[in-house]
C-alpha cells in the first residue's frame, strides 16, 4: 500500500499489506496475520529444498543489484563451517525508504525472513545491520527479536524444531557505503566501512572470514510468502513476456510528486501509469521534468521516457536506466537540474570511503565543478572536464560508488545539456559559447591553481 | 616448491611463466616490466586501493588492478594499451589535483614515485581550477613528520604498522577527500622501534624523516650497498653519502634477512661513521727532548716494522671489536695463533625489539655486527668488566678498534700496547704503536650475522687521513712478522680466510654477491623453532 | 566545497576541553568500569560476536549514549576493553558520521538535505532551525548549549520530506513553518 496513503486499487500488497497497522508489530499480531507459519515449515525442511524453491520462484535481490536470490543461497553448501547471514538494512540510497517501512510496521516479517534465510544457507547466526539513523525501525526490530527469542521462535531450539537460529541486530553509525555488502561486513566486524576487493566473494570468505550471504530486507521479507504459497504463485506477478523479473516490488516515491510514499506493484508494471495514476504525477500545476527511477545511482529518465518504461529489471534498462533499489525521485519543472546534480554529487563526495583514488578525489572534484557552474561561474571547458573525469571514475574502482557519482553527471549532461549551457552562457568567464569549449578564462572563484 | 603449478601468460607480448597465485604485477616484474603502482608493496598485504596498476587483460570486462589480480593460464595482459594508459593518467591526475606540487622543497623529490610516474605517464597540464585543500604538517613522533598535503592515501604506512609491526598506531581518519593518515594523541610512532620504515615505504613525500629533513637532494647522494653494523641481525642497508659524508642509512631488500626493513636504532645510528676524533696517522712512541716519551707521527713502513718488532717474542692479547669485519678478525686470529696469545671481545647490549610480522627479524640484544664472526674465528666473549683479566706484564695488548666505552681500565705496569683502530682510546694513550684503520663505511669487508650468514659491505666513502683498510693493515703487519705478503684486495683477504677457516670454506666475494650466504656450519645458528614460528 | 558539516564543530568550550590535559579537568571517568550497567551491557553484546573487535560500533554507541560524545580518552578506553589500539578506534570513529568527536548541544538536530529533500525545500527547514535555535551556523552549538544543527545526508525517509532527527526522535514532513512549534515542544 502506498503508505502513508491508502492502498491504491492497482497495487498488489504482499509485503506492504499490513503497513499502518500497529497491531501487526507484535508477535501475536503477526501470528494472527499468518506469521511464522513459513518459518516453522522451513525449519522442518532440508535447507537445499528451500534454496530450490526460492531459486524456482525467480526472486531477485531487491537491494539494487538484482542477483537471483536462490542462486546466491545455493552457493552455500553444508560444509561444516560457520556460516553467516547478513541482512542489509542499511537502506541509504537516496530516494529509497521501503525497508524502513517494512521494519517499522512489520518487524516480525523481517525476523521471520531472516531466520528462514539463515536456516536455508546453513547459518546458525544472522545479523540485521540497520543504519544508525533508523531509530524507529531499530526499536521495532529489536523489540521483535526480543519477543521472538522470548517465545522460542528463534534461538537454540527455534519453534521447537531443535534447529538453532540466532538473530542479532547491529546498529550502523552513519555511512552510506555500508550498504555495499563487503563494506557492511567490514563495518559489522568493527572496521571502517571500506568495501573489500573481490575475490574472495562473501560466499567463500565473508563475515569474520566465513561463508556469508548478504540479502536485502525486502528480499528476505518476501521469502516467507514464497514458502507459504509456492514458487509458481510468486512467478505469476510479472509480465508474461519477461520471466526474468517476477514478484511484487516496493517502489518508494519521493520528490516533487503529488502522493509520495511506498507502492507495491508487480514487476512489469507500466511506469507511466504508476507515476501519473498511482502517484498522481507532479504537484498541483506542475509538470514532471525528470525522474530517477531506481535510487540516486541510476540514470535520469525524462518525463517522455517514463511514460513507456516498464518497471522491471530489464524494462528500465531498455528505457536507459535501471531498476536499482526502486527509489523513484521525481523532479518537477521548477527544478534547476544543474543544482540538483551538484547536490547529488555532493552526497557521493561526502560518502566516499576514501580508499580508491578516483572516488576519493573524483567525487569531490566533480562536485566542486558542478557547484561552480551552478553558482554561475562555469568555464567553457567544464563540460569536457566533467565527462572526462566521469569516464575516469567509471569501472575502475573497488565498488561502484564512484560510478554512481559519475552516472547523474553523464546522464544529466546528456538529457539536460541545455540547462548546463544556459548557466555557461550567463557566466562572465565564457566569452563566446557554441556548445563546446571555445574560449575560457579562469573562474572568478578559483583559488590558486598550479 | 616443485609441486606449485606453473602458469603461462603473455604480458606486453612477452611469454611469462610464474607459479600459480602470483599477481600480474609480480609476474610482469619477472619479464622486466614495471607496472606503475603506489599502494602495492611486496612486504605488505595487498590493498588494491590506489588503482594505479590498472592493466588491460583480454576477455576481462573491466581493467584489472595488477596487484590484486592473480595470473591465469593463457592470460594476455596489456600494460601500455591506450585504455590502460588513459586510466592510469586519470589516477595520476586525481592524485595531483590537491597535491601541493612543492617538489622544490620536498625531500622526496628525485626519488618520488609520484614524480616518476607523472613524468612517465601523466598529463602535461592541470585541469584543476578549484582551490586546493590544505592541512597542516603533523609530528607523528619518532623520526617521522607527516606532510598531509602530499599524501596520496596509499595506506602503506597504516598497513605496515598494523600487519608488520602489529601495533596499529596509524589509521586512516575521516573519509572522502577529507581523509588523512591519523594518530591518536595517546600513542604515536615514537613508541615503536621499527616505525621509521614508514618513511621508506611512503612512495611520495608525505612521511619524511626529521633526521634527513632538508639535508640533501636525492640526486646528490651516492648510494652504496652495505650492511647495518648496529646489531647482529645484519640487516642489508644502503649507505647514502653526500660529499663523502654519510647522511642517511636505509634498508636494502633481502628476503632472507630483513625483507625490506631496518629498525630506527639501526637507521639513525650512523653518525659515528663521521667521527672527527679519528686516528689519522700511524704513530710510534718516541723520546721527547725533555726525556719523556710521546706518540710521534710516522710513516706506514716504520709503524708496521715497529709493530712487528713489538709482537715478535711476546704473546699478543688481542682485544677485538665485534664491529670488525671477518677479514680483519681472521687476520687478528692469525696474530694470536702466531704469538701464542689470546683473543677476546666484549659486546654492548640492549633490549631486543622484534618486528613481529617478519619471521626472525629483530633489533638484537647484541649491538654489534660481527659477534658470530668473532666467535667463529676463536675469539672469546667476555663481560666488559672482565675483558682484560689475565693480561700479563709481558704481554702485548693489541687494541683492535675497541674503546671499551664507559670503562677506563688501568693497564698493568709494563704491558706494551699496540692500537689497530679508528681511534686511540684515552686509556690506551700510552700505546707503543698506533696503526690507523678505516671504519666500515670506508672499507670493504664482510660480517657474519647471528644466523651465520656472511654478508658483504662495500666502501661508501674515502678513508680518513692516512688510515688504511683493516684487512690491508693487518695483512701488512703479518707480512712484517714474516707471515705472508699481505693482500691487495679485500677479496684476496677473504679468500685467505676461506682457505684457512672451515666455517668459511667454499665462500668467496663472487659467490656471496650482495645478498650473502651462510657459513658452512650455519645450522648451529638456526633460530629456535618457537622463535621462527612466532612470526 | 563546503559540506554541511557531518560532524559538529567544537564549540569554544569544547575546544577548551578537547585535547586538554587530564589534570586540567579532573581524571577521565571510565564508561565501562567493572560492575556498572554499561559494562554488563557491553559484555552481553560481546557474546553475540565471535571476536571482540565486532563489539566496537556497539561499544561506541554506549559511550555516546552515556557521555554525549566520544572523546579521545573514551576511544582509548574502548580500545583497551576490546584489545584494540586507540588509533585504530579513532580511525573507525572518524569514519562514521554519527559519532560526535566533540560535545554537542542538548538537542542535536539533523536535517536531511539530500536530493529528494532538497527538491522539496529542505534548505528552508535548515534555515528555519538555524534562525530559531540561535545557532546561526551549521555545526555550531547555540550560546545556551541547547542546540546544534547540522545537515545530514539522506535519512532514508525521502517520502516524508523533510525528515529531521532531534537526538533519537525522528520527525517526518517538517516544514519551515513547523520549526518554532517543534522547538517549543522540546523540554
Amino acid at each position: 500500500m502506498g503508505y502513508p496513503h491508502p492502498s491504491h486499487p492497482r497495487e498488489t500488497p504482499v509485503l506492504s499489506k499490513h503497513f499502518g497497522e500497529p497491531e501487526a508489530r507484535t508477535l501475536k499480531g503477526w501470528r494472527d496475520r499468518g506469521g511464522y507459519v513459513a518459518l516453522e515449515k522451513a525449519l522442518k525442511m532440508d535447507p537445499a529444498e528451500i534454496q530450490t524453491i526460492v531459486k524456482d520462484s525467480g526472486l531477485r535481490g531487491r537491494g539494487g543489484a538484482g542477483f537471483p536470490t536462490g542462486v546466491k543461497w545455493s552457493f552455500m553448501k553444508p560444509d561444516g563451517k560457520q556460516h553467516y547471514l547478513c541482512c542489509n538494512a542499511d537502506e541509504s540510497e537516496p530516494g529509497t525508504f521501503k525497508d524502513r517501512e517494512i521494519m517499522r510496521w512489520t518487524p516480525h516479517a523481517l525476523v521471520e525472513g531472516v531466520a528462514l534465510g539463515a536456516y536455508a544457507i546453513y547459518a546458525s547466526v544472522a545479523y540485521i545491520y540497520i543504519r544508525g539513523e533508523f531509530t524507529e525501525p531499530l526499536e521495532q526490530v529489536r523489540a521483535a527479536v526480543k519477543e521472538a527469542y522470548a517465545a522460542g521462535v528463534i534461538g537454540e531450539n527455534a519453534l521447537g524444531t531443535g534447529k538453532t537460529v540466532h538473530v542479532h541486530v547491529h546498529q550502523g553509525a552513519g555511512a552510506y557505503i555500508c550498504g555495499e555488502e563487503t563494506a557492511l561486513m567490514n563495518s559489522l566486524e568493527g572496521r571502517r566501512g571500506n568495501p573489500r576487493i573481490k575475490p574472495p566473494f562473501p560466499a567463500v570468505a565473508g563475515l569474520f572470514g566465513q561463508p556469508t550471504t548478504i540479502n536485502n530486507v525486502e528480499t528476505l521479507a518476501a521469502t516467507p510468502h514464497i514458502l507459504n504459497n509456492g514458487a509458481e504463485w510468486y512467478k505469476q506477478f510479472g509480465r508474461p513476456d519477461n520471466p526474468k523479473s517476477v514478484g511484487t516490488k516496493l517502489f518508494s516515491v519521493c520528490g516533487n510528486v503529488a502522493r509520495p510514499g511506498n507502492y507495491e506493484v508487480p514487476l512489469g508494471f507500466n511506469f507511466g501509469e504508476f507515476l501519473w495514476d498511482l502517484c498522481g504525477g507532479a504537484g498541483e500545476g506542475r509538470e514532471i521534468k525528470a525522474v530517477i527511477p531506481g535510487g540516486s545511482s541510476v540514470p535520469f529518465l525524462t518525463a517522455e521516457e517514463c511514460r513507456t518504461a516498464v518497471m522491471d529489471y530489464e524494462g528500465f534498462v531498455a528505457a536507459g536506466s535501471m531498476l536499482g533499489s526502486g527509489g523513484v525521485i521525481v523532479f518537477d519543472d521548477r527544478q534547476d537540474m544543474v543544482r540538483q546534480i551538484a547536490r547529488l554529487c555532493r552526497f557521493y563526495a561526502h560518502e566516499s570511503c576514501a580508499q580508491c583514488s578516483q572516488c576519493r578525489e573524483g567525487t569531490a572534484w566533480t562536485t566542486k565543478i558542478l557547484e561552480r557552474i551552478a553558482a554561475g561561474d562555469g568555464v567553457a571547458q567544464d563540460f569536457d572536464t566533467l565527462l572526462s573525469i566521469a569516464d575516469n571514475m567509471t569501472g575502475k574502482t573497488i565498488c561502484v560508488l564512484s560510478d554512481s557519482c559519475a552516472t547523474p553527471v553523464v546522464s544529466g549532461l546528456k538529457k539536460f545539456r541545455h540547462e548546463f549551457e544556459a548557466k555557461l552562457k550567463a557566466s562572465p568567464n565564457v566569452v563566446s559559447f557554441a556548445g563546446t569549449a571555445t574560449a575560457a578564462a579562469a573562474p572568478r572563484a578559483a583559488g590558486p591553481t598550479v | 616448491m616443485a609441486d606449485v603449478k606453473q602458469v603461462t601468460l603473455t604480458i606486453e607480448g612477452r611469454p611469462v611463466v610464474v607459479p600459480e597465485g602470483t599477481s600480474i604485477l609480480e609476474a610482469a616484474k619477472t619479464a622486466g616490466i614495471l607496472i606503475p603502482h603506489y599502494c602495492y608493496h611486496p612486504g605488505l598485504p595487498v590493498a588494491g586501493v590506489c588503482r594505479m596498476c590498472l592493466v588491460e587483460v583480454e576477455k576481462f570486462p573491466k581493467l584489472a588492478p595488477a596487484c590484486a589480480t592473480a595470473v591465469g593460464e593463457g592470460q594476455v595482459v596489456h600494460v601500455h594499451s591506450p585504455k590502460a594508459l588513459e586510466a592510469r593518467k586519470g589516477v595520476l591526475e586525481f592524485l595531483l589535483i590537491n597535491h601541493p606540487l612543492d617538489c622544490p622543497i620536498c625531500d622526496q623529490a628525485g626519488e618520488c614515485e609520484l614524480q616518476d610516474y607523472t613524468f612517465q605517464e601523466g598529463r602535461a597540464d592541470s585541469r584543476y581550477l578549484e582551490p586546493k585543500r590544505f592541512n597542516p604538517v603533523e609530528d607523528f613522533g619518532g623520526d617521522v613528520l607527516y606532510v598531509t598535503n602530499r599524501c596520496i592515501l596509499c595506506t602503506r604506512c597504516v598497513r605496515f604498522m598494523d600487519k608488520v609491526a602489529q601495533e596499529p598506531v596509524l589509521n586512516v581518519s575521516e573519509r572522502g577527500d577529507r581523509a588523512t593518515i591519523g594518530i591518536h594523541p595517546e600513542a604515536d610512532l615514537g613508541g615503536h622501534a621499527w616505525s621509521g620504515n614508514v618513511i621508506d615505504l611512503c612512495p611520495v613525500g608525505a612521511l619524511v624523516s626529521k633526521d634527513f629533513l632538508n639535508k640533501a637532494r636525492a640526486w646528490e647522494l651516492d648510494r652504496t650497498a652495505s650492511v647495518c653494523p648496529n646489531c647482529t641481525q645484519g640487516c642489508n642497508s644502503i649507505l647514502e653519502t653526500r660529499d663523502d659524508t654519510v647522511v642517511r642509512m636505509r634498508p636494502r631488500a633481502n628476503e632472507a634477512v630483513n625483507q625490506y626493513f631496518l629498525c630506527d636504532q639501526g637507521r639513525l645510528d650512523y653518525r659515528w661513521l663521521e667521527r672527527r676524533d679519528r686516528a689519522e696517522l700511524p704513530y710510534v712512541r718516541a723520546q721527547t727532548a725533555r726525556g719523556g716519551t710521546e706518540l710521534a707521527a710516522t710513516d706506514w713502513d716504520v709503524a708496521l716494522r715497529e709493530a712487528a718488532a713489538l709482537l715478535n717474542g711476546r704473546r699478543a692479547r688481542v682485544l677485538a671489536s665485534p664491529m670488525l669485519s671477518n677479514e680483519a678478525l681472521g687476520l687478528l686470529a692469525r696474530v694470536v695463533a702466531r704469538t701464542g696469545g689470546t683473543g677476546v671481545f666484549t659486546v654492548r647490549t640492549g633490549d631486543e625489539a622484534p618486528l613481529v610480522g617478519v619471521p626472525d627479524l629483530a633489533l638484537r640484544a647484541d649491538r654489534a655486527a660481527n659477534v658470530i664472526g668473532a666467535e667463529l674465528l676463536g675469539f672469546e666473549r667476555r663481560e666488559i668488566g672482565a675483558v682484560l683479566d689475565g693480561l700479563g706484564a709481558d704481554d702485548v695488548l693489541v687494541v683492535a678498534d675497541e674503546e671499551l666505552a664507559g670503562l677506563a681500565p688501568t693497564l698493568p705496569a709494563g704491558v706494551r700496547v699496540l692500537v689497530v683502530g679508528t681511534t686511540v682510546p684515552t686509556w690506551a694513550a700510552g700505546a707503543d704503536v698506533v696503526l690507523p684503520i678505516t671504519n666500515m663505511a670506508e672499507e670493504e669487508g664482510t660480517f657474519t650475522n647471528l644466523r651465520g650468514r656472511v654478508q658483504r659491505f662495500l666502501q661508501a666513502k674515502a678513508a680518513h687521513g692516512l688510515a688504511r683498510p683493516s684487512w690491508y693493515v693487518l695483512g701488512d703487519l703479518l707480512a712484517a712478522m714474516g707471515d705472508g705478503e699481505g693482500y691487495f684486495t679485500a677479496a684476496d683477504a677473504f679468500a685467505a680466510l676461506a682457505a684457512a677457516q672451515p666455517s668459511f670454506a667454499g665462500l668467496s666475494y663472487d659467490a656471496l654477491g650482495l645478498r650473502g650466504l651462510p657459513v658452512a656450519d650455519a645450522e648451529r645458528f638456526a633460530a629456535e623453532p618457537a622463535l621462527a614460528g612466532a612470526a | 566545497m563546503t559540506y554541511g558539516p557531518s560532524t559538529p564543530k567544537p564549540s569554544p568550550d569544547a575546544l577548551a576541553s578537547h585535547g586538554a590535559h587530564h589534570d586540567d579537568h579532573g581524571p577521565y571517568a571510565p564508561v565501562f568500569a567493572a560492575g556498572t550497567a554499561p559494562r554488563a551491557e557491553l559484555d552481553e553484546l560481546l557474546t553475540r560476536y565471535p571476536n571482540k573487535m565486532a563489539g566496537l560500533l556497539p561499544a561506541l554507541w554506549i559511550v555516546q549514549r552515556e557521555r554525549g560524545w566520544v572523546s579521545d580518552e573514551a576511544m582509548a578506553e574502548v580500545a583497551d576493553a576490546l584489545d584494540l589500539t586507540a588509533a585504530y578506534v579513532k580511525g573507525v570513529v572518524t569514519f562514521y558520521t554519527m559519532y560526535h568527536q566533540h560535545p554537542v548541544g542538548k538537542y542535536f538536530i539533523q536535517v536531511c538535505t539530500t536530493t529528494p529533500c532538497h527538491v522539496c525545500g529542505a534548505e528552508g527547514v535548515v534555515d528555519a532551525f538555524l534562525q530559531h535555535t540561535g545557532c546561526g551556523e551549521l555545526g555550531v552549538t547555540s550560546a545556551d548549549g541547547r542546540y546544534t544543527v547540522i545537515e545530514v545526508e539522506c535519512l532514508g525517509a525521502c517520502g516524508f520530506a523533510t525528515p529531521v532527527m532531534i537526538n533519537e526522535q525522528f520527525l517526518e514532513s517538517v516544514t519551515p513553518q513547523r520549526v518554532p512549534e517543534i522547538l517549543a515542544a522540546l523540554p
